[in-house]
């Protein structure tokens, strides 16, 4: 995983923080709720904002400690079934509360399936994550236990979503729970990749027997790697069941997910805070852009089947496009642009 | 303990048929480095033209040579589209590429030929033949015949000739093949067609056990585990870790099933693929790869 | 790259778009669809039934009482998720008209939906599937599984064997094994098949396949080992003709396989070759081309030119049936409230009335061109099914042949069950059930 391209990479930590620009795109975040159609919030920027978190939780492992996983929607997963558990048997505990329980547990998932990270380097890691994705789709659809024997086994919070007995199921209640979760934890992370630990990930990424020479801890660096990650995609999983879905099963969280997780971080940018929210408003934006062009173009003039099959003809093409164009992804192109 | 048996020599010769799967992945992985997420849609690409060329009334023979040159064409077409732009990316960046190329074959496969199941009859007929009390499947023995078969061919062609030595050169050493003149984007367009053709074989015995239709891409789930027993550079690894994983599975669902309530076949394959990476990290026949600092 | 993104985004916003049919009639009924993937065999069909019935009632009968139809498709792959923000695209309507319903095609975008569609006031329409105890309309007043729930098609797959065996007392101590998709949908008739194994005293064996199941050895050695009289076949995409398949290889009889309503295509049994002859299936959407809606839309639609068919050979395909009933029942309902609230667009409360008040008796099922095709239907605001039936086809080879009448499933078994399971929904979820008798009536 010695990747030389990876270490030029300046990352977000080098770039000071842009005060004013900061101002506004809080502002914006603010006042988007109320310039936007509902059809926007639910549909577009709230899974786009769940997305980059969980873009985010994966970066940090791959991008930043380089360990590739094909698990994401696994650790996902644990998160929404953990925050279900939480919110039915102990109805006492306060949402955010839950929240960040039920990525505690994921973060044990990560550690447990990171495990092997010692031991299996590179490539073959992602066995190990892949193992995780298995196991624990059949997991929570074989136990009843984990959905409640809902006769379709299917979980959604019991009382809803609420904070101290203030509702949050409305579109603009659960667009701030969802903003200043992913907020929160993006700062959290842009924190940590920036001290020690990040730089203890970075190390480890570039070359981990060297770093293990100049006395990282690598072992632990790889395992805190999963844990965290494991942790905000446990997060982002809740959400995404909860804020976004209303209700979840295990297909929520397939392999399909996991591979859509780790398309964000290629095509935003690894090993950046801000790649995950480029490649998340890639991915979530390009297939809904791709539809609506070809139904104003086409629509009614050609087999729908052909159509379809087109449009998924595109976008493959568009994600490998990019992976030729431009090998950092979004965020190199924004950095370049911005010069 | 005939059940025992029953159930192993069953997972055996069903093996052979997960073999024929990662073969495919053996071939470019060796060539090109590459972990070609797409070779479940290649497997679907040629099987699918094969039946649709068969059911235009096109004779068997005339159906498998246009649907070797379609392959060709495919080939010719990834090298120099995708793998050749992308020479010296990471493995992770080539393996996602070839996930936008299975969205794009898979788009093509079934825009241009339709998403009907198609019936394939390769006229084996699937009747239990009887060993004692042992019930042996005709379909898999010829299964296995057939990735026997295919296995001699390709070490013929590997062995025999000159695009196979210098095949292995390039698989060998890179760099050094290169400096001794050996095309190596042609090595790579003939590689990626031999592992359709496998695909197609693949596709045709898995097509005739479920038909053909888009499932057929999902098989590569399948070849992963085996790949990871097997190690990505070896062909035999791929025949053993398919034996492995099929019989394994069997004898799982079969005795460990009930306790787990049943349907672990998924994962199972997998925590027994962390196993042996645990025990050999390049897999059984792969080769260890030398780290320097 | 921005220039397309761009446009699309224009495009999506623009309130320009190309509909054929005048705005201020038309009532409008988005489809999400999944004409790629995995399950695109069916879907191809299902939505060429689905379209042509459409497009029959639009050009030959001009619409509902004068109100056109305006259809429009959103791709989904079958994706739970894509469903949802398909919904949330169309749920406030177009062009000036409200959402009247929203069919979900899945059962698990059903599950997705449920209680979106509950606030938002929208039917949900998932016939032959969706959750079984939202038959129950006095707790999900918005769920409508119409036709032929999971519960049903266990209750009538049992009163089709024991019919075979020669009555109910003759199922004491035979075996009936149950072969399911390892998803919330392959177990959805457990519950059901338990209360009947514990009625008729017969063993009731279960055997999970898990997704996707493309290799069901050790299944069928296990089927091989415990001798079963006859398999329920609960499969789901591939895994059909791959059970079938190796039923045939493990020796065990076609004929004495029952597959439910999503194993009983012919998706399921042409790739599985001669190894289906005699296979049987539930048939609330039976196949064939001999109904007189067929004779209508071929004359119409098929002779025209104007089919979504790709392949005129699946006219009449069961998928192709699916789409044709679907559509019928649909378009009957919204003549129901038409009848009550005017010709024009309704919105999802009046949909819901008109759901809960439809009804189709064999004298309107010979009119429309639908006898024998679809039972008579009959659904109220507390019975949210208001079918219950299915025939009984079986393949032989190139086509499914019906061999009964409608099978009646057990009314009884299914409305206790469905009465217990949506009184635990209801507490867990503190809904009071609703008064249907007290409702005044939208307006």
């Amino acid at each position: 995983m010695s990747n030389p391209e990876l270490i030029l990479a300046p990352g977000a930590a080098r770039v000071p923080p842009h005060g004013p620009l900061l101002v506004l795109a809080a502002g914006a975040a603010i006042a988007a709720p109320f310039l936007l159609s509902e059809y926007w919030i639910n549909a577009i920027i709230v899974p786009f904002l769940i997305l980059s978190l969980a873009g985010l939780g994966l970066n940090l492992l791959t991008g930043y400690a380089g360990q590739i996983s094909l698990g994401a929607g696994a650790f996902m997963m644990v998160g929404a079934y953990a925050t279900f558990a939480f919110q039915l048997r102990l109805p006492g505990l306060p949402l955010p509360l839950a929240l960040l329980a039920a990525g505690a547990i994921a973060g044990a998932a990560g550690l447990v399936f990171g495990a092997p990270s010692s031991r299996i380097r590179g490539f073959y890691l992602i066995v190990s994550t892949l193992a995780a994705q298995f196991f624990l789709e059949w997991l929570f659809l074989k136990f009843p236990w984990f959905y409640n024997g809902n006769s379709s086994a299917t979980i959604q919070l019991p009382a809803g979503l609420h904070v101290g007995g203030y509702s949050l199921e409305t579109p603009h209640g659960r667009y701030f729970l969802v903003l200043a979760t992913v907020a929160a934890l993006s700062w959290a992370a842009l924190n940590l990749v920036r001290g020690q630990t990040g730089r203890n990930w970075q190390a480890v990424r570039d070359m981990d027997t060297a770093a293990a020479v100049i006395g990282v801890p690598v072992r632990r660096a790889k395992l805190q790697a999963f844990a965290i990650s494991s942790a905000i995609l446990g997060i982002a999983g809740a959400l995404w069941a909860f804020a976004y879905l209303g209700s979840a099963s295990v297909q929520s969280f397939g392999l399909m997910r996991s591979y859509q997780i780790l398309f964000i971080i290629i095509i935003g940018g690894l090993g950046t805070i801000r790649g995950a929210y480029l490649g998340a408003a890639f991915v979530s934006i390009l297939p809904l852009a791709l539809d609506w062009a070809f139904q104003f173009a086409f629509r009614g003039h050609v087999d729908a089947g052909l159509l379809q099959n087109l449009q998924k003809v595109i976008y493959g093409t568009l994600i490998i496009w990019f992976l030729i164009r431009e090998p950092e992804g979004l965020a190199r192109l924004l950095r370049r642009a911005r010069r | 303990m005939n059940l025992f048996l029953e159930t192993l020599i069953g997972g055996l010769l069903a093996g052979t048929m997960y073999s024929l799967v990662a073969i495919g992945f053996v071939l470019i992985y060796k060539a090109s480095g590459v972990f070609n997420y797409a070779q479940g849609a290649i497997l679907l690409f040629a099987a699918l033209t094969f039946v649709s060329l068969t059911d235009q009334g096109v004779p068997a023979v005339a159906a498998v040579a246009l649907t070797i040159a379609a392959l060709v064409v495919l080939s010719v077409g990834v090298e120099r589209l995708v793998l050749r732009p992308l020479t010296n990316r990471s493995p992770m960046t080539l393996f996602m590429a070839t996930l936008g190329l299975s969205y794009i074959i898979e788009g093509v496969a079934q825009g241009l030929m339709g998403a009907q199941v198609r019936a394939i009859d390769l006229g084996i007929e699937d009747v239990p033949i009887f060993l004692g009390d042992i019930l042996i499947s005709r379909f898999d023995l010829i299964a296995a015949g057939v990735a026997g078969a295919l296995v001699l061919g390709l070490s013929l062609l590997f062995n025999r000739t000159r695009i196979g030595v210098s095949l292995r050169g390039v698989a060998d050493d890179t760099r050094a093949a290169l400096s001794i003149g050996i095309d190596i984007n042609r090595i790579w367009q003939i590689v990626w067609t031999v592992a359709g053709l496998v695909g197609l074989v693949a596709g045709l015995l898995w097509g005739a056990r479920q038909g053909v239709q888009f499932s057929l891409s999902l098989v590569v789930l399948k070849a992963l585990p085996v790949l990871i027993i097997g190690g990505f550079t070896s062909i035999g690894g791929a025949i053993a870790g398919g034996l492995i994983v099929s019989a394994a599975e069997a004898l799982a669902e079969t005795y460990l099933g009930p306790f787990l309530g049943g349907g672990i076949t998924p994962w199972f394959a997998y925590v027994l693929a962390l196993g042996f990476l645990f025990i050999r990290p390049a897999g059984l026949f792969g080769e260890a790869e030398i780290e320097r600092v | 790259m921005k220039h397309l993104i761009l446009a699309a985004l224009l495009a999506g916003t623009s309130l320009v778009t190309p509909t054929a049919i005048q705005a201020e009639t038309a009532q409008y009924i988005p489809l999400p669809t999944y004409r790629t993937g995995p399950y695109a065999s069916s879907g191809e069909l299902w939505w060429a039934g689905l379209l042509d019935y459409f497009r029959y009632v639009n050009e030959v009968e001009g619409g509902i009482d004068g109100v056109k139809l305006n259809y429009e498709e959103f791709e989904t792959e079958w994706s739970p998720d894509r469903t949802v923000e398909v919904y949330e695209r169309v749920k406030n309507g177009k062009d000036g008209s409200p959402l009247a319903f929203f069919f979900t095609h899945g059962t698990p975008a059903t599950h997705a939906l449920l209680e979106k569609a509950a606030a938002d006031h929208i039917p949900l329409i998932d016939p032959a599937g969706g959750k079984t105890e939202s038959i129950d309309g006095t707790v999900f007043p918005y769920a409508f599984p119409l036709l032929f729930s999971y519960y049903s098609q266990a209750t009538t797959g049992i009163a089709y064997i024991a019919q075979k065996e020669g009555g109910y007392d003759r199922l004491r101590g035979k075996k009936i094994a149950t072969l399911y998709h390892d998803s919330a949908y392959g177990r959805e008739t457990q519950a059901a098949v338990a209360k009947l194994a514990e009625k008729y005293g017969f063993e009731n064996i279960q055997i999970p396949v898990a997704d996707p199941g493309n290799e069901q050895s050790p299944q069928w050695r296990q089927i091989r080992e415990l001798k079963p009289d006859w398999v329920f076949l609960r499969t789901w995409g591939v895994s059909t003709p791959v059970a079938i398949k190796t039923a045939a290889r493990f020796g065990f009889p076609a004929d004495h396989i029952i597959g439910d309503v999503w194993a009983g295509s012919e998706s399921d049994v042409i790739p599985a070759g001669k190894a289906a002859v005699g296979y049987q299936a539930l048939a609330p959407y039976p196949g064939g081309s001999d109904f007189e809606i067929h004779r209508r839309i071929k004359a119409a639609i098929l002779d025209k030119g104007k089919s979504d068919l790709r392949d005129p050979k699946f006219f009449g395909a069961v998928n192709y049936n699916i789409g044709l009933v679907n559509g019928a029942l649909a378009v009957e309902a919204l003549r129901t409230g038409y009848a009550r609230f005017g010709a024009r667009p309704l919105n999802g409360e009046e949909g819901r009335w008109a759901f809960e008040h439809l009804t189709i008796d064999p004298a309107r099922l010979k009119e429309i061109g639908f006898d024998g095709l679809l039972q008579p239907i009959s659904i109220t605001p507390t019975d949210h099914e208001g079918g219950g039936a299915a025939r009984i086809q079986q393949w032989d080879g190139a086509k499914w042949v019906l061999q009964t009448d409608w099978i009646k499933a057990d009314t009884d078994l299914v409305k206790a069950l469905v009465a217990e399971k949506s009184a635990a929904y209801a507490k867990e979820h503190k809904i009071t059930p609703r008064n249907p008798a007290a409702e005044t009536d939208p307006s």
